[in-house]
This record gives structure tokens, C-alpha cells and sequence, in this order.
């Protein structure tokens, strides 16, 4: 079963590499928005910093939504799915791995990033390892959740909308404690109680997401 | 061995067949017949549990498929109207992957030695091949597959030019030989001695 799951995760990853410019554009979505703020604001630096771990977040979730259309979608209109669906591994296992190759390809990049657009913010070095730690925790958590818009959403017309309708919602927690984290460590007060919330929902949504993303796919392609 | 007992079918609020009961056993080839729009894909899809039938139900080995899953799934394979190809992997990466989630893992001189047999060139990008060579790209995962007791193929002939029909009713014909199933529908001539189902005679009645 794991070799299935590994050739999964390989192959999205290879589609991800010959589809260069799918990849590129969430990655450039997420620079450009956070690059938005401080030239729409003005350079205020206490403004900046002060607004520095909210708008960083909003612009993670809108991002990883913006890659979360593509994730059954093309597998569906192929036939691919089908197949997927006829595996010979459990579906939920295949769709978390789904899921993982998602993240790898729509999530990590903004972690790996997000030191970066926290010097446009100003924000002080001892936050940028919290910063990278909470987007680390929390957009696998994205993945997850949105996987289960996708799966639900799929094969519907103006599916795009109604995903983010659905998703956004839901995401509004890892949105609260990830940024909420980041101020706390700003104001000083540690931010080690939001993390492990984080990290507690990344353990929720890892356990229960792919089921329901399971069974979320079974009723969309009946 | 395959039972289909009292299937009914109702897409979009019309019934397409009811009370469709048929077994099929080893060695048997089975044509499901019909004009479009009659359920010849619908059927083939509550035969591998893709789609559940609105009433009645499909055994495997006397056992309901629902609850058999994986187990049940390893033991067929289905090939539908869509070829389940990615354009932008290489024929050979194609196959291997299909394979690979099919639950079998082969070795590259077995997918080389299929899709020769097929006559696919194996390390193009399938994006640079026509529509009826993707299609031979995805129907080479039958010579691979006569482990697998039972085939449904949906139009497995749509798109092929003579010459691969040919392939393909000889790979069909040759795993009913070794004791296999197949079903498939097809609007060509069929070729094969089998039995038929025809879903023309069902939407009268229903």
C-alpha cells in the first residue's frame, strides 16, 4: 500500500515539475499580495509590524486556495480518478497522500518564503523562525480542510466560488491561532500555546480529514 | 463467479433498465449492447461499483461487491470512456502508474514490451501523440492485466484504426481463452463470439 501511496506522491509532484507555471503562480499570488500592503499603506513601521502576522496569513489561505481547484479536477476529467477510486489502496490513504503533495507543492514553498516577506514587514528576526513554524503547522492543516471543498465541489459548474464559500469558513481558526501566535510572540508573551493549537488541529485534520474527503469524493463522482 | 441480480438504473430522474439480472463465469465474454443514451456506461459502473444501482445488486463470488471494496477492485479492471492518461507524462511513466495504483508494480521491460506490443512510442510525452495513440497508450494496460480474472472495458475499440482494433480483440479474446471475463460495450461490428445483453429490449419494458 505505501508503494502506492509514494508513486502517488511522486507523480503529482512530477505533473507539479512539467506543469511549472500551476506552481509558480500560487507562490507569485502570495509575494505579490503581502508586497501589496506596505506600498498601499506607506511605510510606517510600527503600522507594518503591527499588521505583519495578519496580512501574511490571509494572503497563505487565499493562495492555497487558490491551488486547491486543481486537485481533484484534473484527475476527474481524465479518468484518472476512476482509477483512483478502483485502487488497490484504502481511498482515504490515497487521498491524504493527495493531500501531502498539495501541501509539498502549495504550502512549503510559502513557508520557505515567508522569512522573506517578513523583512518587507520589518519584523524582528527572533520572529521570523515563529512565523515560518506556525505557516509550517498550519497549512498542512489548509490542505486538509480544502481538499474536502474540493472533493465536494467537484464537477460542479462555478465550483471555484462555492469552494471558497465552503473552505473559507472553516479555515478561519488555523487563521486565528496562526497569526494570533506570531502577535504574541511580537507582544512578547510566547507563542508556544497558539502552536500547539496548531499543531493539535494538524493532528485532528490529518486523523479525520481524509476520511471525509473519502467520502466526499464517492458521492461527487456517483 | 460475476452476478448482477435486479439492477435498476435511474439517471436524472428517468429509469434506464430495471430487473437486469445475468452471471457471468469464467471464460465468459459478455457484449452489452444498446443504443446511445440507454445506460451501457451506467451498467458498466455499478458492475465495478463506481455508481451504485437504485435497486438490486452486483456479487462477486456470492459475496455483495459493496462491502468487499479494494478486495473486489484488485480483482478487476476497468477501463472507461475517458483513457485515464496524463498528457504530460511519458506513455511508459502513464502505464507504470497505472499499474502501480492498480496494486501491481511491473518492471520497465514488461511496460516497454506492452506498449511495443501496441506499437506506442514509450518515452514521448503523450501531449505529443494523437488521439488514437493515447488510446493505445491507455488499452496497452490490458497486457498487463490478465492477472486480473474480470475486464470492463467501455468502448475499448472508439478511435482505433483497423490494425489496433485488431490488437485489442485478440488481447479480449485471448484473456477469455485463459479462463478470464470480459465485458465491453461497442458500437463496431463486434468480431468476437460472445454472448450479447441488449439494453434497447430493457427500456421498452421499463
Amino acid at each position: 500500500m505505501l508503494d502506492v501511496l509514494c508513486c502517488l506522491v511522486r507523480r503529482d509532484l512530477l505533473l507539479a515539475l512539467r506543469n511549472r507555471s500551476d506552481v509558480g503562480t500560487a507562490l507569485l499570488f502570495f509575494v505579490i499580495v503581502t508586497s501589496l500592503f506596505p506600498l498601499g499603506i506607506g511605510a510606517e513601521p510600527n503600522l507594518l509590524r503591527a499588521i505583519a502576522p495578519g496580512v501574511i496569513w490571509v494572503a497563505a489561505l487565499l493562495s492555497s486556495l487558490l491551488s486547491l481547484g486543481r486537485l481533484f479536477a484534473a484527475d476527474h476529467a481524465d479518468g484518472t480518478l476512476e482509477q483512483i477510486l478502483l485502487g488497490a489502496a484504502p481511498l482515504g490513504a490515497v487521498v491524504a497522500a493527495k493531500a501531502f503533495a498539495h501541501w509539498l507543492v502549495s504550502g512549503l514553498p510559502l513557508v520557505l518564503i515567508a522569512p522573506l516577506i517578513a523583512l518587507q514587514y520589518d519584523l524582528p528576526v527572533p520572529l521570523y523562525g515563529v512565523l515560518a513554524l506556525s505557516l509550517l503547522l498550519g497549512t498542512p492543516v489548509l490542505s486538509l480542510i480544502g481538499a474536502i471543498g474540493a472533493a465536494l465541489t467537484l464537477g460542479l459548474r462555478g465550483g471555484g466560488v462555492l469552494l471558497s464559500l465552503l473552505v473559507l469558513p472553516l479555515y478561519v481558526p488555523v487563521l486565528i491561532m496562526g497569526a494570533g501566535g506570531v502577535e504574541m510572540a511580537a507582544a512578547g508573551m510566547g507563542a508556544q500555546g497558539h502552536l500547539l493549537l496548531l499543531a493539535a488541529m494538524l493532528v485532528g485534520a490529518a486523523a479525520f480529514a481524509p476520511w471525509a474527503i473519502a467520502a466526499a469524493l464517492r458521492i461527487s463522482t456517483e | 463467479m460475476l452476478e448482477a441480480a435486479d439492477l435498476e438504473c435511474a439517471r436524472g430522474g428517468r429509469t434506464l433498465f430495471r430487473a437486469l439480472s445475468f452471471s457471468l463465469s469464467a471464460g465468459e465474454l459478455l457484449r452489452i449492447a444498446g443504443a446511445n443514451g440507454r445506460g451501457k456506461t451506467s451498467l458498466l459502473r455499478i458492475l465495478c461499483g463506481l455508481l451504485s444501482p437504485a435497486a438490486g445488486e452486483v456479487r462477486w463470488k456470492g459475496e455483495p461487491i459493496r462491502p468487499l471494496r479494494e478486495e473486489y477492485s484488485r480483482q478487476l479492471v476497468y477501463l472507461g470512456h475517458a483513457p485515464a492518461v496524463k498528457d504530460e507524462l511519458t506513455a511508459a511513466e502513464n502505464l507504470s502508474i497505472a499499474c502501480r495504483i492498480a496494486g501491481g508494480s511491473r518492471t520497465a521491460g514488461e511496460i516497454a514490451q506492452a506498449l511495443q506490443r501496441l506499437e506506442v512510442p514509450a518515452a514521448s510525452l503523450l501531449k505529443r501523440l494523437s488521439q488514437g495513440q493515447r488510446r493505445r497508450a491507455a488499452l496497452a494496460r490490458l497486457a498487463l492485466s490478465h492477472s486480473a480474472p474480470l475486464w470492463l472495458l467501455d468502448e475499448p475499440l472508439a478511435a482505433l484504426d483497423a490494425q489496433a482494433a485488431r490488437l485489442v480483440e485478440e488481447l479480449i479474446a485471448g484473456h477469455v481463452g485463459q479462463g478470464g471475463m470480459v465485458i465491453y460495450t461497442t458500437h463496431q461490428e463486434a468480431r468476437i463470439e460472445g454472448r450479447v445483453i441488449s439494453l434497447d429490449a430493457m427500456a421498452e419494458n421499463a
